[in-house]
């Protein structure tokens, strides 16, 4: 998400004066070289001074990830990744390696920050290119760490957490997505770098709208990310991740894991706008994204909400999750997927009904367009302890063209009689009188396309934050450009 | 110079020709009304001037106030001014009417080097207009045209060209669907719009519209071609006789 002004201003504040206070200290770690293997999994640990518990639970990951087969399940198709033709710690590039200045940027790039509105000096900083003044993230959160630590809640990077609060760490880490989960949630809890941890206390409704702009503080942090967020009892927090200007970023295999933990009475509303780059017209270059996201509403009454605009990366493979475990809890998802050119997403969610009276609602859009690819895939399983359980499930696509494809994959698994499940689904096609129509009206082809998918976005669009909506809204047009026409 | 002027306009659908030498010039401030059989090209014609795909001209020519119409695509046609009130308005589901209109409004307006309206100036505009033809601020938040009745539609569809103002007017069979109490409102509305900058063309069926509507000319156009043109009488005349005696008369 492009940054209010509000941000830019504290932001420009500290890059001007910011050198003063001496934090430019030697950032040119040394990298890890490529490859995985045990010594790598120690160098990453070691280099982060973490405590022996978490070393054994990264190795415990390894050891078990080098047993496991790939998943073929999902309807993708890329080619085999080498895991050993890669680096899994890596210093921040050198400036000298860096674009020297926007000129140097791909110009389509740049028309892309250019129709999202977004500020040069952001634009640098999205586009990687080494600015002179170049200030750390790290202060900009500091002042929204004040406004936060005065009604105690705990916002850091995952690494700070390790050190500054091991034990909720410790008791939370993993507990959602078990390390033995999936191929790729495995090999995260082995190599992953940093991420973002949050706590809301008891009865705390976080004053703010949490976002990962305010926190990134590495480039390379993003390849293995790790995100835990503790919602305790009676407490409510919103959290925003994700951009929805294109990122640039040199590693091609993404796999972050996301987990959420909501005590009693707790809700937590979780929206992703997902940008990244999607790869050329034929798909090369693009970002491989293979994110686990789950959230337990452990206790009674409690809500976890899931929001995300897809619009990113050449494959995406992304299942939001959630354990209805506690009685009363209420599991949402709502989702946007856009595939163009040569995308593929096989995304959906899980709904795992435990607890009695539990409820679930999924509403899922599907738009493709181009030669792409995607589909559909949602489980959910109600569980003989989940008396009175209730989901419903509601699934549109829309198409683009004729050379693209949606799927619909519903699983639907009940052991409770009394339980109440509800799948709709539609497949549609932007029809040539809607198209016609808006043109008549004086809309040219791509208002014309991105009004109509908006329209069809509508249900998902307004569970989103205000301003991310707006920003998502346009993203979506310029997801669509040239699609059709 | 004049506002539209159609000489020896063929098309064809599907390979198939529809439209076979239409002439027809219209000044500004005249309201033309065409008419004729099923089959006979009506709605081809509008679809033509509009610039729809699939509707291919095969030759001849349609200046628009002196620009040439048929090098323009359909969203630069409508932007310059051309506007076609549609015969089945088309459903845009999740799309809020006044969202719809306001992107239509501020695209038009920009063309026209005039700024965009902002929010609550739209909303001021849009309301002025809507109380005339009888559209509620509820109507004006539903989705486009979705659950409308035959009505809503129509009168949607002409709130549209109040809002749009444009120069040139097509009206294709804006009286479907509609029982005497909507017509008059409809009727109404586009009596309203009339002016001495404006041209329109109606296109009917049936005689009925153009008792509220009345024309400065009026075209019988049967198999593809004007086949007699005259002032507002040759419409009745048509009614008492029926279309037979005049297409029959071509034929022979």
């Amino acid at each position: 998400m492009a940054v209010s002004t509000e941000t830019l201003e504290q932001v420009n504040s500290i890059a001007e004066d910011g050198y003063k206070h001496g934090f430019v200290t030697d950032i040119e770690q040394e990298s890890a070289p490529k490859g995985l293997n045990e010594d790598i999994i120690r160098f990453i640990s070691a280099k982060k001074e973490e405590p022996e518990w978490l070393l054994e639970w990264r190795l415990k990951a390894y050891r078990h990830w080098l047993t496991m087969p790939e998943p073929e399940w999902a309807k993708v198709d890329f080619p085999p990744i080498d895991y050993q033709d890669a680096y899994y710690y890596s210093a921040p590039k050198s400036d000298a390696d860096k674009p020297k200045s926007l000129d140097e940027v791909d110009p389509k790039l740049l028309e892309t920050y250019e129709k999202l509105g977004i500020p040069l000096r952001e634009q640098e900083v999205l586009a990687g290119v080494a600015v002179d003044a170049v200030f750390d993230s790290v202060s900009v959160a500091t002042t929204y760490k004040k406004k936060l630590e005065e009604v105690g809640v705990i916002f850091c990077s995952f690494s700070e957490a390790v050190q500054e609060h091991p034990e909720l760490v410790q008791k939370y880490l993993g507990s959602v997505v078990p390390y033995a989960d999936n191929k790729h949630a495995c090999l995260n809890c082995a190599v992953f770098t940093d991420g973002s941890f949050v706590y809301i206390p008891k009865g705390v409704r976080c004053p703010m709208e949490l976002s990962t702009y305010f926190r990134i503080n590495a480039e390379n942090t993003g390849q293995f990310e790790r995100t835990l967020i503790i919602a305790d009892e009676g407490s409510y927090v919103s959290y925003l991740e994700g951009c929805t200007a294109p990122q640039r970023d040199e590693h091609q295999l993404h796999a972050a894991v996301v987990e959420l933990v909501a005590l009693d009475d707790a809700e937590i509303k979780y929206s992703t706008v997902q940008n990244w780059y999607p790869g050329d017209e034929e798909g090369r270059g693009g970002i491989y994204n293979f994110v686990t996201k789950r959230g337990a509403c452990r206790g009674k009454n409690s809500k976890i909400a899931w929001t995300q605009v897809e619009t990113g990366s050449a494959i995406t493979w992304k299942y939001p999750s959630c354990l209805l475990i506690g009685d009363n809890s209420v599991g949402e998802f709502y989702s946007v997927a856009i595939t163009a050119n040569r995308q593929q997403a096989d995304t959906g969610t899980k709904m795992i009904h435990i607890g009695k009276n539990t409820s679930s609602t999924i509403i899922s859009k599907g738009i493709s367009a181009g030669r792409a690819d995607q589909s559909y895939r949602g489980l959910v399983k109600v569980m003989a302890s989940a008396e009175g359980a209730r989901n419903f499930t509601q699934c549109d696509s829309l198409l683009i063209g004729d050379q693209c494809g949606a799927h619909t994959v519903p699983y639907i698994e009940t052991s409770n009689p009394s339980a109440r499940v509800e799948h709709e689904a539609t497949t549609a096609k932007i029809s040539e009188d809607q198209l016609f129509y808006c043109l008549q009206r004086g809309l040219s082809a791509e208002e014309a396309v991105s009004v109509i998918v908006n329209g069809f976005c509508k249900e998902v669009m307004k569970t989103l934050p205000m301003e991310f909506a707006v920003e998502a809204q346009k993203l979506i047009g310029i997801s669509l450009e040239g699609s059709v026409g | 110079m004049s506002l539209i002027e159609i000489r020896d306009l063929h098309a064809t659908v599907d390979g198939k020709e529809i439209l076979k030498g239409i002439d027809l010039t219209i000044e500004a401030g005249e309201v033309h009304a065409i008419m004729g059989p099923n089959g006979s090209g009506k709605s081809t014609l509008s679809y033509v001037l509009a610039g729809r795909d699939g509707y291919e001209v095969t030759s001849g020519q349609v200046l628009f106030d002196g620009e040439d119409l048929l090098e323009m695509e359909a969203d630069e046609r409508a932007r310059s001014g051309l506007f076609l009130a549609f015969q089945y308005p088309v459903e845009i589901p999740g799309v809020a009417t006044t969202t719809f209109l306001k992107t239509a409004v501020n695209a038009v307006r920009e063309h026209r080097g005039e700024g965009a309206l902002d929010a609550m100036q739209f909303l001021k505009f849009v309301r002025e207009k809507a109380g005339a033809l009888n559209i509620n601020d509820d109507m004006l938040r539903r989705a486009l045209n979705v659950g409308f009745s035959g009505g809503e539609k129509k009168r949607n569809e002409v709130l549209q060209m109040a809002v749009l103002e444009p120069k040139f007017a097509v009206l294709d069979e804006t009286d479907s669907g509609l029982d005497i109490d909507a017509l008059k409102i409809v009727a109404d509305g586009v009596n309203a719009l009339r002016g001495a900058e404006r041209g329109m063309l109606v296109i009917t069926h049936y005689q009925r519209l153009l008792d509220y509507i009345v024309p400065d000319h009026v075209h019988i156009l049967a198999g593809g071609k004007i086949i007699q043109s005259g002032d507002k009488t040759l419409a009745l005349e048509l009614e008492e006789k029926g279309y037979a005696s005049f297409v029959g008369a071509e034929a022979a």
